[in-house]
């Protein structure tokens, strides 16, 4: 069933169809509410006073940490660093492991499928290191290539970074497979850019076996500007800090720094504690439901959509089949441009995106230069399918049968 | 706002002759011996337009578009070439300054008869999000035109 009761601003624009999740979740009430608790109740900088309220911030920021933890399936809450976001998360890797650890002609092996996010940090982290990076090609239906990944891990590759789930197509990767194979044929760092699964359904980091996972607050019904990194601690410790300054040192000297233990050692300056508690507010809405069902409802609507969109002419769904995508229908309308389509759309209350989604690499491959992109979540339902179903026929329409 | 408004503007915006010139855009192809050539790209989007420029003296001779976007975004191109070919710069600033304000806005410019077709893009101002669309071979222009007050120093 919906949710979308939980969520004041779809309870306060009942006309609106909004599916676009995979850019940005909406919020439910609970989250709001935390926060603003959090600063009625709660508010001061975490780690820093010795009063008391500086200890029940503190107390709420790190009870966040053991929550989202315990939401990821982190078994040590330590190991989980809290950024702005994924984005954020995957540039500290890049930095801070990738920085000291590549060299000239060492390889850094991507994919087609990636967001910009866990493309260019690492393209030009080859770039700098003269280092070269390999792309795994994909399939036609969208998929990763596994024997084109399979011919590019070498003993020379450094680092292996993929996304759990694409966020254009929403193509679902194996990632024990390709984990099982990169242990096998390297010694490569493993990133995963989970954006994308975290949300969606259920994720336990100890038991993908990757060394690091980035994920973003804001697409799991938590806030903007929180998210997160979890990685190996023995990495963590040998890695140099990504940015230097208050609450991630021991002891400053005049001419030298000692730096302070996990997670504080990557979480320079005031935390947003604020947004941490939204964050674990959200992955405990997210446990109510049950990510199981969220999964469940996501594919139910997806499966649906993705019928009754192939149904109408000149439809071209992009991606496999809707049973290995997460919830994401990605699609163009004949010679319609999908900027065109989105906007008629708009004009009936449907909001999708259109556009290359921060994945040019791939659009490129696909030969388009966009596409319409409807991406579910908890609160959508039925209506909203027929909504977009009805939009894209009369986007038909204004553009003429003829040349669909 | 309310819907059959929104549904108005939709129909406002996607005239039958924005979706002509979208269908059999004018003027478009490359430009043999062309005095200036500009790639103008919009990234949200990933749209790309080339805009090539001939002068005969102070006056645009010929111009002509390449490139692949949106109904809005070609139809502005295929109207701009249309309409400025034969153009002197100074009558072309002029008219580039009255798509700009008609695009956001302006319902004076709206009503100039010496906008031509282009008049038939005004329903864009109702989308903020796609006014970048419709200027954007008129920003490729702008540049071509800057271009080539440079070269001739």
């Amino acid at each position: 069933m919906s949710h979308r009761a939980d969520f004041p601003l779809l309870a306060r624009n009942p006309v609106l169809h909004y599916l676009d999740s995979a850019a940005t979740s909406q919020k439910p009430a609970v989250v709001l509410d935390a926060m603003r608790e959090f600063y009625e109740t709660s508010n001061a900088n975490p780690h820093r006073g010795a009063y008391e309220l500086s200890v029940a911030a503190t107390d709420r920021y790190d009870g966040a940490r053991s929550t989202i933890a315990r939401f990821l399936g982190i078994g040590d809450p330590e190991c989980l660093v809290f950024t702005r976001g994924t984005t954020e998360s995957i540039n500290l890797v890049a930095s801070s492991w990738g920085r000291p650890n590549v060299f000239p002609d060492d390889e850094i092996v991507v994919t087609a499928l990636e967001h910009h996010a866990n493309f260019v940090p690492w393209q030009q982290l080859a770039i700098e290191r003269s280092a070269k990076l390999r792309i795994c090609e994909t399939t036609e239906d969208g998929r990763l290539d596994l024997d084109c990944l399979r011919s590019l891990l070498t003993r020379r590759t450094k680092i292996l970074a993929f996304n759990h789930v694409s966020n254009a197509l929403g193509t679902i990767n194996p990632v024990r497979d390709i984990v099982s194979m990169a242990r096998e044929l390297s010694d490569a760092v493993i990133v995963c850019d989970g954006a994308q699964s975290a949300p969606h359904f259920r994720v336990r980091y100890d038991d993908l076996g990757v060394d690091f996972y980035a994920f973003s607050g804001h697409k799991m019904c938590g806030p903007m500007g929180i998210g997160g990194l979890v990685g190996r601690r023995s990495l963590f410790d040998a890695m140099v800090p990504y940015q230097t300054g208050g609450d991630m040192i021991e002891f400053v000297h005049d001419d030298t720094t000692t730096w302070n233990v996990l997670p504080n050692k990557f979480e320079a300056g005031t935390p947003n504690a604020a947004g941490a508690v939204g964050l674990a507010a959200a992955a405990q809405y997210l446990d109510g439901i049950g990510m199981d069902e969220v999964l469940r409802h996501e594919r139910e609507l997806v499966s649906s959509a993705d019928a009754r969109l192939r149904e109408i002419e000149g439809v071209r769904i992009y991606g496999p089949p809707p049973a290995e995508r997460s919830g994401v229908v990605s699609f163009t309308l004949g010679d319609v441009h999908p900027h065109d389509l989105a906007t008629i759309l708009d004009g009936d209350g449907v909001c999708i995106r259109a556009g290359n989604h921060c994945a040019q690499p791939l659009m490129r491959r696909l030969d388009v230069s966009a596409t319409a992109r409807a991406s579910y979540y908890v609160y959508n339902d039925s209506s909203d399918t027929d909504a977009l179903v009805e939009g894209v026929l009369k986007a038909r329409e204004v553009f003429g049968h003829a040349a669909v | 706002m309310p819907q059959s408004d929104r549904s108005a503007q939709i129909s406002a915006l996607y005239q039958e002759m924005i979706l002509d010139h979208y269908r059999r855009p004018r003027n478009k192809g490359e430009l043999e011996g062309a005095d200036a050539s500009v790639v103008m790209k919009n990234p949200l989007c990933g749209d790309e337009i080339a805009l090539h420029v001939a002068f005969d003296g102070d006056t645009i001779r010929e111009l002509k578009f390449s490139g692949r976007g949106c109904a809005i975004s070609q139809a502005s191109a295929s109207m701009m070439t249309q309409l400025l070919k034969g153009k002197s710069t100074d009558e072309v600033a002029s008219l580039r300054g009255r798509f700009r304000e008609m695009v956001m806005g302006n319902t004076d410019a709206d009503s100039d008869t010496a906008m031509g077709s282009l008049r038939s893009l005004s329903g864009v101002s109702r989308f903020p999000a796609r006014v970048k669309c419709a200027l954007l071979a008129w920003n490729a222009l702008e540049t071509a035109l800057s271009e080539r007050t440079g070269s001739s120093r």
